[in-house]
């Protein structure tokens, strides 16, 4: 097995040790990620704490309309008095938890589907990737757009249609690295002794193959934040009454010239948690020495 | 493109609403719906229906849009397809601009000011809504300082400046994340050709650094690097399809938007299908410049 710790993405389970001062190192040298694992824990606490942390009900209407920042209202108010402030931060809700429930199932489907069309090969692997070719047609967030426009709107369809639009970059890793592990002997060492095809694509298989998902997961989770803001943006969005941060800036469009801070803030707050969620992920990419071009 | 335009066809029937209904709010006798039903020819089975959909767009006929004034597909997206080619040029031109100089220096000058300030830009930029910073692009030179329009578009034919004056913002929305994309390639790229045996053969024969630089380095870096613009050009279509919408600018991604909102399947099913045949074309140009660049790659 000696040979098998020299690259970490074939690490085994005797390695997690190492491997975990690998991380605290990168991390502990990493300012970037630093500033990421804070800024990233500050909007989970905020998520989380928005009931108490919040002054305002976010869709209450307050005569108070388009005032800016100021002691009572630290973000200003919008078109219909209502607080940004609380607005923002309720966002924060939708944004993070579509972003990770999001990534989560395009990586279970994907990895599922790149596992089975690696390991069995053949017409499976041919029908699988047919359909993984097919998606490869269509730039992600298009589908990710067609999709809603098929589902329809709401917190559920849009979840489902980013999840199937990044699918395919999953199966796609999953596979390769099956077909390099396919190989190994440690492998044929499972199959010798009789262990089923399940058991071995689940406890032999798929633990090696963690480290480029790993880094592709984190990666999504940004991009699959951008693009739930860009639905809801553009009116594909989670539904008209919960403030998401790109409903918050698709309403504040049209008052930018008199209202500054409805087009600043709620952007603001997208770009910062997609911004700890990159460095972050490049972080992890050093920690587990997974190469640009394999994600 | 066979796959592509079945998929696209048979996913949007399965679209919940009644474009029908929508259309006829008003007045909504039984008989204009059966009479509007048939002039669709939805009453026909979906595999006629499909047949007559797809010869037709062999022949660049996409059919009429069920909303409004009934134009023909085709020429919505026609009108649509060189606002949004505009686009894209000019965000590419941007994006290039910018990366390629960003990118050299930052490898030339690992771990100096400049290094970090690229990487920061880098993470800035792929990090930053493009939809955001239209946003902010109109706050500061369209709503403030009024140097530039905020919405709409005209055509080259009306003049240079017209033109570029109503592309400029929204291009800069879209190529910031492309160029960030790029700069950190050629970054990485340029990093490992300056280590390569002939970067040392060059220095040998007392080339100057700029010579290097040009003539051996940056040919050699750019060789991945064109294989990443295949890939970023996803997001390029992707950034002209919401920023479209931020600066009115009817072009394909705002014809598919309102296509969507306005349940109109003909216009919604060409602007995709469009759009992806742009998606597949760019990436067929890419891997051919790959090869012209690259004279190792012979296709066969």
């Amino acid at each position: 097995m000696s040979d098998l710790t020299v690259n970490p993405a074939n690490a085994t389970v005797a390695d997690a040790p190492k491997r975990k001062n690998r991380f605290r190192a990168v991390f502990a040298r990493d300012r970037k990620a630093q500033f990421g694992l804070i800024v990233l824990g500050l909007f989970t606490l905020g998520a989380i704490l928005a009931p108490f942390l919040s002054p305002y009900d976010p869709n209450e209407m307050t005569l108070n309309m388009m005032s800016g920042p100021s002691g009572e209202n630290v973000l200003g108010t919008d078109d219909l008095g209502r607080d940004l402030f609380s607005r923002i931060l309720w966002g924060t809700q939708i944004s993070l938890f579509v972003g990770v429930a999001t990534v989560g199932l395009a990586l279970v489907l994907g990895v599922l589907l790149g596992v089975l069309a690696g390991y069995y090969g053949g017409w499976i692997d041919m029908i699988i990737m047919r359909y993984i070719d097919l998606q490869w047609a269509f730039p992600n967030f298009i589908i990710a757009v067609y999709l809603v426009a098929v589902f329809g709107t709401g917190l559920l369809n849009v979840i489902v249609a980013i999840a199937l639009a990044f699918l395919d970059d999953f199966a796609r890793i999953a596979r390769s690295m099956v077909l390099t592990l396919k190989e190994e002997q440690f492998i044929d060492a499972a199959r010798v002794q009789g262990y089923s095809d399940l058991r071995i694509m689940l406890r032999h298989i798929l633990p090696n193959a963690m480290a480029p998902v790993i880094v592709q997961a984190t990666v999504s989770v940004s991009y699959a934040i951008l693009a739930e803001a860009s639905l809801s943006f553009l009116g594909l969005g989670v539904n008209p009454v919960t403030p998401t941060w790109g409903l918050i800036l698709s309403d504040g469009r049209s008052f930018i010239s008199r209202a500054w801070w409805l087009g600043v803030f709620p952007g603001l707050a997208i770009m910062l948690v997609v911004l700890s969620i990159n460095f972050i992920g490049d972080a992890l990419r050093d920690a587990l020495d997974v190469r640009e071009t394999d994600v | 493109m066979l796959a592509v335009s079945t998929l696209v066809f048979f996913m949007i029937r399965l679209v919940p609403g009644d474009p029908i209904a929508a259309m006829l709010a008003d007045s909504g006798s039984p008989e204009a719906r059966e009479a509007l039903i048939r002039r669709l020819g939805l009453d026909q089975p979906l595999l006629v229906q499909f047949w007559k959909w797809f010869t037709g767009v062999l022949q660049g006929d996409f059919g009429a849009s069920i909303y409004g004034s009934n134009q023909p597909v085709a020429n919505i997206l026609m009108t649509a397809l060189p606002k949004t080619l505009s686009l894209a040029f000019l965000s590419f031109v941007i994006a290039i601009v910018i990366a390629v100089p960003a990118g050299i220096i930052s490898a030339t000058r690992k771990n100096s000011a400049a290094d970090v300030g690229v990487s920061l830009f880098a993470f800035l930029g792929l990090s930053m809504p493009d939809f955001w910073l239209a946003i902010i692009l109109i706050i500061i030179f369209a709503a403030n300082l009024q140097w530039l329009p905020a919405i709409g578009y005209t055509p080259l034919a009306e003049g240079l400046w017209p033109w570029l004056s109503h592309l400029i913002l929204p291009s800069i929305a879209i190529g910031t994340g492309f160029s960030a994309i790029i700069a950190r390639m050629i970054r990485s790229s340029m990093l490992e050709v300056l280590q390569a045996d002939y970067m040392r053969t060059a220095a040998a024969k007392g080339l100057t650094q700029h010579a290097m630089l040009i003539r051996h380095a940056l040919p050699n870096a750019l060789i991945p690097v064109v294989t990443v613009i295949g890939i970023a050009f996803a997001l390029l279509i992707s950034g002209a399809v919401v920023v479209e919408n931020v600066f009115s600018i009817k072009g394909l991604g705002r014809v598919l938007i309102q296509g969507i909102q306005n349940r109109d399947y003909p216009v919604v099913q060409g602007a995709v299908l469009l759009v992806s045949a742009f998606f597949v074309l760019s990436n067929l140009v890419v891997d051919l410049l790959y090869a012209a660049i690259d004279p190792r790659i012979r296709y066969s």
